[in-house]
C-alpha cells in the first residue's frame, strides 16, 4: 500500500488511516478505550512486515554470520549484509562500508566520541554543541572533554519557550578555529524543530570542522540524504523509525572511519592477533566487535522498505500537519504553554501547564487510552534554561489520526477541569 | 472517571497539592536533607529544626507531581512535634499504605493515599519526601532516592 504517493487516493486522509491496518499493537483498549499512542518519539510501534522479517529469520535463517561454510551462516551472512546496503540506500550513502551497526543512536554517538574524538581531540580545542541537546548528544561529549581537557560550547535557542530555534545569527561568531567538531540534533525531540542540517553542516566544512548529527528523531520522519546534507556522521536507531529495538547504525565518511581507531575489541574486528598485539579490519567490522546484532538487522532492512513504501516525503507532510494541527488546538487551552516553533515543526508537541504536573497530565490520559510521555525528555539543561522541570510531549506518526488529536484535546480539558476544582 | 483514578486523587491530595502545608525553606533548620528522583525529575528538599530529639519545626520545597508535593506536605503535618522513632513508626505506617492499599487502624490523613497502591509507578512519588525527612533525621548528607532500576 502506498497512500501518498502513486495514483492520488479519493481521500489521503482515508488512505493514511489504512496503514494502521499494519500495525499489530494499535488495535487494543487500554483501560477500556481505544489505545491512542502519541509516544512514537520514545519508539515507534511496528509494522507486522517488521515482526514477521524478524520471526522469519529466528525462524529459517538464524546463525552467526561471518566466517561461516555452512549453509545457514551464508544465508545470515548474506541477509546481514544485505541489510548494511539496504540502510545504506536509506541514508543515500555512498557505500555499505559507510553504514556500522550499533545498538542505537547513543552508541552511535559515543563511538564516534570515544574513537575519533579521543584520536583528534585536545586540550584547548572546542567541541561545538547545541542547547537543544538529547543526553545523548551531550554527555559523550562531557565525557570526550573530561578526558582530553577539550571544552563545549552551545548554539543558543531562541525564544522564552525555544520558539525560535537555534540562534543562527550566532553561528559565524561561535565557529572559531579552536572548534573542532560541530554535533547537533537534526529534529529536536523536546522542541520539534528541525534544524537546517545541511547549512549547519556546509558553514562547519568551510572551516574544516567535523559534523556529527543526531538523526534519531528524524530518520523515520523525513528524507534523509546524508550526501546531500553534507555531513561527516549521521546517528540513528531503529525502533524510532518502525524497526526492532537493539540495533541502530553509525553512517561515517568512508576517509573517516578508515582513520579511527576500534572502539571496542573482540572477535570479528581483528585482521591478525597475537598474545601481546592485533591488527584490526577495515571499517565497518573494525567497529563491530563481538557477534554483530544480525537478526534486528535484517528487520531494521524490513522497516527502510517498509517507510520507503509509505513515501518518506509524504511521511513529512503528515507528521507535520498533524503535530500544526494539535499545536493550534492545544493552543486554545487554558495556562498552557506551547514549546518550539508554531510552524514547520516536526511530528511532536511539548507543552506545559502553569498549574497541573507532567506526570498527573499522563496519569490522567492514560485513563482515556492515551499513551503520551511526560518528563524532562532527557533534555535536562533545555528544561532549566525553559525555566521547566518537566512537559508532557505528544508525538506523531504514520498510525496517527486527526480524530486522535481531539481524544487527546478532550482528555486534557477533562484533566485542567479536575484540577481546576 | 474511574474508581481508581478518584482514589488516587482524593480531596486530601489535591487539597495539599493546592495549598501547600509548611512550604518553603526554613531559616532555623539544623538538618537538611535532599531527595531526588532522576528519571521523572522530582526533587524535595526537607527542613527540620530538631530539638533534641524532638521535630520542633519542619519544612519541604521542590517540585513534582501533585502525588509527591501533596504527600511531602501532609507529611509535614504528621511529623511535626514527633520524635524520630515516632517518625519512623508512621513511616513504615505510611509505605503500608501505599503498597498494600489498606487503611490503618487508627484513623489518619495518612489513609488519603491508599489510592496510590493501584498505581504501582506512583509509589516512589509518594515516599519521596518521607526518604529525604527521614535522611534529615539521621542527619545523613547523601541525596536520597525512591527510584530503583525498574523507573
Amino acid at each position: 500500500m502506498n497512500p501518498a504517493s502513486g495514483l492520488p487516493h479519493p481521500d489521503p486522509r482515508a488512505a493514511w488511516r489504512d496503514v494502521r491496518a499494519d500495525f499489530p499493537t494499535l488495535h487494543q483498549q487500554v483501560h477500556g478505550k481505544p489505545l491512542v499512542y502519541l509516544d512514537s518519539a520514545a519508539t515507534s510501534q511496528k509494522p507486522r512486515v517488521v515482526i514477521d522479517a524478524l520471526s522469519r529469520f529466528y525462524e529459517r535463517d538464524n546463525s552467526n554470520v561471518h566466517r561461516g561454510l555452512h549453509a545457514l551462516s551464508m544465508r545470515a551472512t548474506d541477509a546481514y549484509e544485505g541489510a548494511r546496503a539496504r540502510v545504506a540506500k536509506f541514508v543515500n550513502a555512498a557505500d555499505p562500508a559507510e553504514i556500522v551497526f550499533t545498538r542505537g543512536t547513543t552508541e552511535s554517538i559515543n563511538l564516534v566520541a570515544s574513537s575519533w574524538g579521543g584520536a583528534n581531540l585536545k586540550a584547548g580545542d572546542v567541541i561545538l554543541l547545541t542547547e537543544m541537546e538529547h543526553h545523548s548528544n551531550l554527555v559523550p561529549w562531557q565525557l570526550l572533554a573530561q578526558r582530553t581537557g577539550a571544552t563545549l560550547r552551545f548554539v543558543p535557542v531562541v525564544g522564552a519557550d525555544a520558539e525560535g530555534g537555534l540562534d543562527l545569527a550566532q553561528l559565524d561568531a561561535l565557529l572559531t578555529p579552536e572548534v573542532k567538531v560541530f554535533a547537533f540534533t537534526h529534529v529536536s525531540n523536546t522542541l520539534g524543530v528541525i534544524n537546517p542540517a545541511a547549512s549547519l553542516c556546509a558553514a562547519a566544512r568551510a572551516r574544516g570542522i567535523v559534523t556529527v548529527v543526531d538523526g534519531a528523531q528524524s530518520i523515520g520522519h523525513m528524507p534523509v540524504d546524508v550526501r546531500a546534507i553534507g555531513c561527516d556522521f549521521y546517528a540513528f536507531s531503529a525502533h524510532k523509525m518502525a524497526g526492532p529495538t537493539g540495533i541502530g547504525a553509525l553512517y561515517g565518511r568512508q576517509e573517516f572511519l578508515d582513520a579511527m581507531p576500534p572502539y571496542q575489541g573482540g572477535g570479528g574486528m581483528i585482521a591478525q592477533v597475537d598474545y601481546t598485539t592485533a591488527r584490526w579490519k577495515p571499517s565497518p567490522e573494525r567497529f563491530e566487535a563481538g557477534t554483530p546484532n544480525f537478526a534486528d538487522a535484517t528487520a531494521f532492512a524490513a522497516a527502510c522498505d517498509y517507510l520507503d513504501g509509505l513515501d518518506r516525503a509524504a511521511i513529512a507532510r503528515h507528521d507535520t500537519e498533524l503535530a500544526q494541527l494539535a499545536y493550534e488546538k492545544l493552543s486554545a487551552l487554558p495556562g498552557i504553554r506551547l514549546l518550539g516553533p508554531r510552524t514547520d515543526r516536526s511530528g511532536l508537541v511539548s507543552f506545559a501547564f502553569a498549574d497541573v504536573h507532567a506526570h498527573d497530565v499522563v496519569t490522567f490520559a492514560d485513563e482515556d487510552g492515551l499513551a503520551l510521555r511526560g518528563g524532562h525528555h532527557c533534555n535536562q539543561p533545555l528544561m532549566r534554561k525553559l525555566g521547566l522541570t518537566s512537559t508532557t510531549r505528544a508525538s506523531f506518526y504514520v498510525y496517527n489520526t486527526p480524530e486522535e488529536i481531539d481524544v487527546l484535546v478532550a482528555s486534557l480539558q477533562r484533566i485542567l477541569k479536575f484540577f481546576a476544582g | 472517571m474511574s474508581a481508581d483514578l478518584t482514589e488516587l486523587y482524593q480531596q486530601v491530595i489535591l487539597d495539599h497539592n493546592k495549598r501547600p502545608r509548611n512550604r518553603g525553606t526554613l531559616p532555623t533548620a539544623n538538618r537538611v536533607a535532599h531527595g531526588d528522583n532522576p528519571s521523572c525529575g522530582d526533587q524535595c528538599n526537607v527542613y527540620l529544626r530538631l530539638d533534641g530529639d524532638r521535630i520542633a519545626e519542619i519544612t519541604f520545597d521542590g517540585s513534582g507531581c501533585a502525588i509527591s508535593q501533596a504527600s511531602a506536605s501532609l507529611m509535614t503535618t504528621q511529623l511535626k512535634g514527633k520524635t524520630a522513632a515516632e517518625a519512623e513508626n508512621l513511616y513504615e505506617q505510611f509505605k503500608d499504605i501505599v503498597t498494600t492499599g489498606q487503611p490503618p487502624e487508627e484513623i489518619s490523613d495518612l489513609a488519603a493515599f491508599a489510592g496510590v497502591h493501584a498505581f504501582p509507578a506512583r509509589i516512589k512519588c509518594a515516599t519521596l519526601g518521607w526518604h529525604a525527612a527521614l535522611n534529615a533525621l539521621k542527619n545523613d548528607p547523601t541525596t536520597t532516592t525512591t527510584e530503583s532500576h525498574t523507573d
